[in-house]
């Protein structure tokens, strides 16, 4: 009860720092990309998929890819599933 | 020397018509003479905002095609004798307009009228991209509220790139006009406030215009904001940032309503 009290008479959390911290991320990697260079990491992930599909095959589907872009470091995350025949292609070889 | 100045932001409804009505009326107020362009082809607004809806006989695409000269298609203001109208087409699609065809039209109203105001569509579509292309100036018009932030910051990126001034390695001026803003809730930390948006565009700002209901008044009647009530806050911003585009020093204030001090305490808590 004394607790619910506290919070009514607490300040609300203001948001606004929230969506300028948000925009200013957002915005760094989009100013990047609008000025005519490719986004560098839709690229990566496009040439990390072709490098896999050219000695696999690869089912587009089951390729997930998450992106996490923070202030100041990016990770870009490839999941690519990788068929059982590729095991015994690898036997057959060695 | 006539000047073209667009209203943009990316964004849908965050004022582009508003603004341009009312700073078109502002500057013909200053003794301007002033034209402003619906490039909003198939959704024009512009006209109903100024109360000339049904004076349209002819519109921007006549004129680009050549059925009507320009002089048939401008609607002249009924209250500025200064402040004319072209509007644009209600049913044929954007696609009727072409570069050469509106670089034209613009050329013909550099000859005729001191500011040439155009109306951009929202989007970054063709309509958005012709009403900026042959651009001397820019109103990007933010309301302080991420998804606006973020169209006028991709809007600026278009401005130094597509316009004929870009091309030719000028730069088109650039201004940020926050609308719908609360100062109250800025200073509460519910709204951006005007330092954030600034700094986040790295844009000069041409005025605030305070969320008002004198806004929606004028447009349910027809009439610029700056012409239906010239004395309300969101008319005198206007008109301060019309001075503003004119070169004027004018000191940048958000203007309020003087409402009596039992109305303010017990008015509008909700909104």
């Amino acid at each position: 009860m004394s607790f619910n009290m506290l919070r009514l008479l607490r300040r609300p959390q203001s948001s606004a720092p929230v969506a300028r911290e948000r925009l200013q991320i957002l915005l760094a990697h989009e100013r990047g990309t609008s000025r005519g260079q490719p986004d560098l990491l839709s690229l990566l992930r496009e040439e990390i998929v072709a490098v896999v599909a050219k000695h696999m095959t690869v089912d587009p589907d089951k390729v997930q890819i998450r992106m996490d872009r923070g202030k100041t470091v990016s990770t870009l995350e490839v999941d690519i599933e990788v068929p059982n025949a590729f095991d015994r292609a690898m036997a057959a070889a060695g | 020397m006539a000047k073209v100045l667009v209203v943009t932001s990316g964004k849908g409804g965050v004022g582009k018509t508003t603004s341009t009505a009312a700073l078109g009326a502002a500057l013909a107020q200053q003794g301007e003479k002033v034209c402003v362009v619906d490039f909003d082809v198939g959704l024009r607004n512009l006209d109903l905002v100024m109360g000339a809806e049904r004076r349209v006989v002819f519109d921007l695409i006549n004129v680009v095609q050549g059925v009507a000269k320009l002089q048939q298609a401008l609607i002249r203001d009924k209250r500025l004798e200064n402040l004319w109208l072209l509007p644009a087409s209600q049913t044929r699609d954007k696609d009727a307009l072409t570069n050469e065809g509106v670089g034209r039209i613009i050329a013909e109203l550099r000859s005729k009228f001191d500011w040439v105001i155009c109306d951009s569509p929202a989007g970054i579509e063709r309509g958005a991209t012709l009403a900026m292309r042959y651009a001397d100036e820019a109103v990007i018009v933010t309301n302080p509220e991420v998804s606006s932030v973020r169209d006028s910051d991709r809007i600026i990126g278009m401005l130094d790139s597509k316009t004929v001034k870009a091309e030719k390695g000028e730069q088109v001026t650039k201004h940020i006009l926050v609308t719908r803003y609360d100062a109250g809730r800025a200073a509460r930390g519910e709204m951006l406030s005007i330092d954030d948006v600034l700094e986040i565009l790295a844009t000069p700002l041409l005025g605030i215009i305070p969320e008002s209901e004198d806004v929606l008044k004028a447009s349910n009647v027809g009439s610029p904001v700056t012409v239906n009530n010239i004395a309300s806050a969101p008319a005198r911003a206007y008109t301060d940032a019309a001075l503003r585009l004119m070169g004027e020093d004018i000191e940048m204030v958000i203007p309020t309503d003087r409402r009596p001090i039992l109305q303010r305490l017990f008015g509008r808590r909700a909104a």
